[in-house]
C-alpha cells in the first residue's frame, strides 16, 4: 500500500491546473516511476497526487506544418523509440530513452517525468540538451516556454512553478534539418543500472568539404545539472573532419567537465570515460552523415 | 476522503471484474490479494526485479509500481491467463525444457515479458532477446537457459511461418 493523503484524476489540461491550484500541497504523477518510488522510500510518504495519466493531449508525437517536432510531456519512452516521425528526424531520441531502465520502465516511464524529476542521470535529458529541445507549460494563463538549458535549476530542481505542469516538449525544425546525432550511455551494469556517464553529440557536416560546420556536445552526470560543452563546441566548430578533430574533442571536454566522485565512480575515471565517449559519439555522427546506417 | 475506496472496472484474463480499490494500493496487490493470482510475484516492489510483472493493454509493466485505479477500463493478463483448457502454452513448456526453471520466483514474470515478445512475431538476437528480458532478474539460472527457451520458440514459430 502506497501512503498517499488525497489522490485527484485530471482528465484535461485545464482540470490538471485547476487541481494544482487547488491543492498546492499536491505533487503530480505520471508514469509514477519516480513519484511511487519515493513515496515507497519514505521521501515523498503522505504525499497528495494530481494524476496526468488520463489527459490525452498530453500524450503523442506530432510533426507540426512548421516543421517542428511536438513531443506530449505524458509519452512513454517505448512510445518514442517506436514513434516514426523520431524515427525518420530525431533517431538520437528514440535510442537514448531506449536505454532507460528496462522494458517494463520503458512502458510506463514518461518523457515529461523523467525531466521534471530533474535527475542528471535522466536518459533523456542529453539528447534535449544536444537538440536545444524547448520545454512548453501550462499554468492557466497562456504558459511558458523554456529552453531546457534554462530548464534544470540545481540537482533535483527543475523550471515548474507552484500549479504548472509541462505539456510538450518542441524540438525546433532548424534544430535537427541536417544534423546526426549520437547518444552513449556509459553504466557499470549493462542494463537497468542509471548511467554513470552519458553523452550526446548532435553535430553537422559538410561532405563536400569534409567540415565540422556545427556540434552540440551535452554530459549528464558530469556537473550537478546536463552540461552542454559550450567551449569545446566552440574551438571545433569549423575544423576538418579528421582524426586530430577527434584528439581535440577528447582532450577539450576532459578540461571542460567537472564530475564528482562517487560511489559508482571516480572522477578521474569519468574524466577518462567522459573525453572515451564524446570522441566515439562524434565519430558515430560522421559516420551516420556519411549515409551509415543507424544500428 | 483518506480512506475512500474508488471503484475499479477492467478486464483480467477475459473476464470483466469490479472491485472497490484503495487510491494507494498497488495493481500488484489488487491482483493478489482481491482476485487471488498469486503468479503475480511480491520481490522487490521498486520496479527492479519484474517478478510481479503483468501485461497491460499489450505491454508489460511491473504491478508492484502501477496503482491499481489505473487499470480501470483496461486489459490486463497475468500467468493464469495463459493456459488453454490446462494446457501449457508453448513457451511455458520451453521453459520447462532448456531447465529454466530452479526456485521458480522469478518465472511467472519471465514468461509474462517473453510472450508479449513472441506475440510481436519477430526473430531477435540472443542480443535482443536479452535486452528485452532485462526488466527481468533471476537469482538462480544464470539466464542463458531462459534465453535458449524464447530464441528456441521464437525460431519454431518463424518456421511455422
Ligand atoms: C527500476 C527503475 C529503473 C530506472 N532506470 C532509469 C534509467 O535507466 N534512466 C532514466 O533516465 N531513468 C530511470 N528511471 C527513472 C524513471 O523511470 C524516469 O525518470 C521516468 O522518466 C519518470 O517518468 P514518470 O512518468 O514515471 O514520472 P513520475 O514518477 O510520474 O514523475 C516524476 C517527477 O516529475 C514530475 N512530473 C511528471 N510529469 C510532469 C509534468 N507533465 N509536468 C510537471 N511535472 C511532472 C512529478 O511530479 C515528479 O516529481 C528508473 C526508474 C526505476 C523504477
Ligand atoms: S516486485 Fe515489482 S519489480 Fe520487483
Ligand atoms: S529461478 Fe529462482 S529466481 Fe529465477
Amino acid at each position: 500500500m502506497y501512503d498517499i493523503e488525497n489522490y485527484y484524476n485530471a482528465e484535461t489540461i485545464k482540470e490538471a491546473v485547476t487541481l494544482l491550484k487547488e491543492h498546492p500541497e499536491a505533487r503530480i504523477i505520471s508514469g509514477g516511476s519516480d513519484v511511487l518510488i519515493k513515496i515507497r522510500e519514505g521521501k515523498l510518504a503522505g504525499t497528495s497526487l494530481v494524476c496526468i495519466r488520463d489527459i490525452k493531449e498530453l500524450k503523442g508525437i506530432i510533426k507540426m506544418d512548421s516543421g517542428d517536432i511536438y513531443i506530449g510531456a505524458g509519452t512513454t519512452f517505448s512510445h518514442i523509440t517506436s514513434d516514426p516521425v523520431i524515427q525518420e528526424n530525431i533517431p538520437v531520441l528514440g535510442e537514448a530513452v531506449d536505454q532507460v531502465g528496462g522494458p517494463q520502465i520503458r512502458n510506463i516511464g514518461t518523457i515529461g517525468g523523467n525531466i521534471c524529476n530533474g535527475a542528471v542521470s535522466a536518459d533523456s535529458a542529453p539528447a534535449l540538451f544536444s537538440l536545444n529541445a524547448m520545454i512548453r507549460t501550462a499554468d492557466g494563463s497562456g504558459g511558458r516556454t523554456v529552453p531546457i538549458h534554462d530548464f534544470y535549476l540545481g540537482p533535483g530542481k527543475v523550471d515548474v512553478k507552484p500549479g504548472e505542469l509541462v505539456t510538450h516538449i518542441l524540438i525546433p525544425e532548424k534544430e535537427y534539418t541536417g544534423y546526426h546525432g549520437h547518444y552513449i550511455k556509459y553504466s557499470m551494469r549493462r542494463a537497468m543500472d542509471i548511467a554513470t556517464l552519458g553523452c550526446c553529440v548532435v553535430s553537422r557536416i559538410n561532405p563536400s568539404a569534409n567540415i565540422l560546420e556545427d556540434i552540440r556536445i551535452t554530459f549528464g552526470v558530469a556537473a550537478p545539472v546536463p552540461l552542454r560543452c559550450v567551449k569545446t563546441e566552440e574551438a571545433l566548430k569549423g575544423s576538418p573532419v579528421n582524426e586530430k578533430l577527434y584528439q581535440a574533442i577528447e582532450d577539450k571536454v576532459r578540461e571542460e567537465i567537472h564530475p564528482r566522485d562517487s560511489w559508482r565512480a571516480s572522477r578521474e575515471f569519468r574524466l577518462q570515460i567522459g573525453g572515451e565517449i564524446a570522441r566515439r559519439a562524434l565519430e558515430r555522427t560522421v559516420e551516420l552523415a556519411a549515409g551509415g546506417e543507424r544500428k | 476522503m483518506k480512506k475512500e475506496r474508488v471503484l475499479v472496472q477492467c478486464t483480467v484474463n477475459g473476464k470483466e471484474v469490479a472491485e472497490y480499490v484503495d487510491p494507494g494500493e498497488s495493481l500488484l496487490e489488487m491482483l493478489r490479494n482481491r482476485l487471488g493470482l498469486t503468479s503475480v510475484k511480491k520481490g522487490c516492489e521498486v520496479g527492479e526485479c519484474g517478478a510481479c510483472t503483468v501485461i497491460v493493454d499489450g505491454e508489460t509493466i511491473d504491478s508492484c509500481i502501477y496503482l491499481a485505479v489505473w487499470a480501470e477500463g483496461r486489459n490486463i493478463r497475468t500467468l493464469e491467463g495463459l493456459e488453454k483448457n490446462g494446457e501449457l502454452t508453448r513457451i511455458q513448456e520451453a521453459f520447462i525444457e532448456e531447465g529454466a526453471v530452479q526456485c521458480g520466483f522469478c518465472t511467472p514474470g519471465f514468461i509474462m515479458s517473453a510472450t508479449v515478445l513472441l506475440e510481436k512475431g519477430e526473430v531477435l538476437t540472443r542480443e535482443a532477446i536479452k535486452k528485452q528480458m532485462s526488466g527481468n532478474l533471476c537469482r538462480c539460472t544464470g539466464y542463458q537457459n531462459i534465453v535458449n527457451a524464447v530464441e528456441k520458440v521464437m525460431k519454431e514459430n518463424a518456421d511455422q511461418k
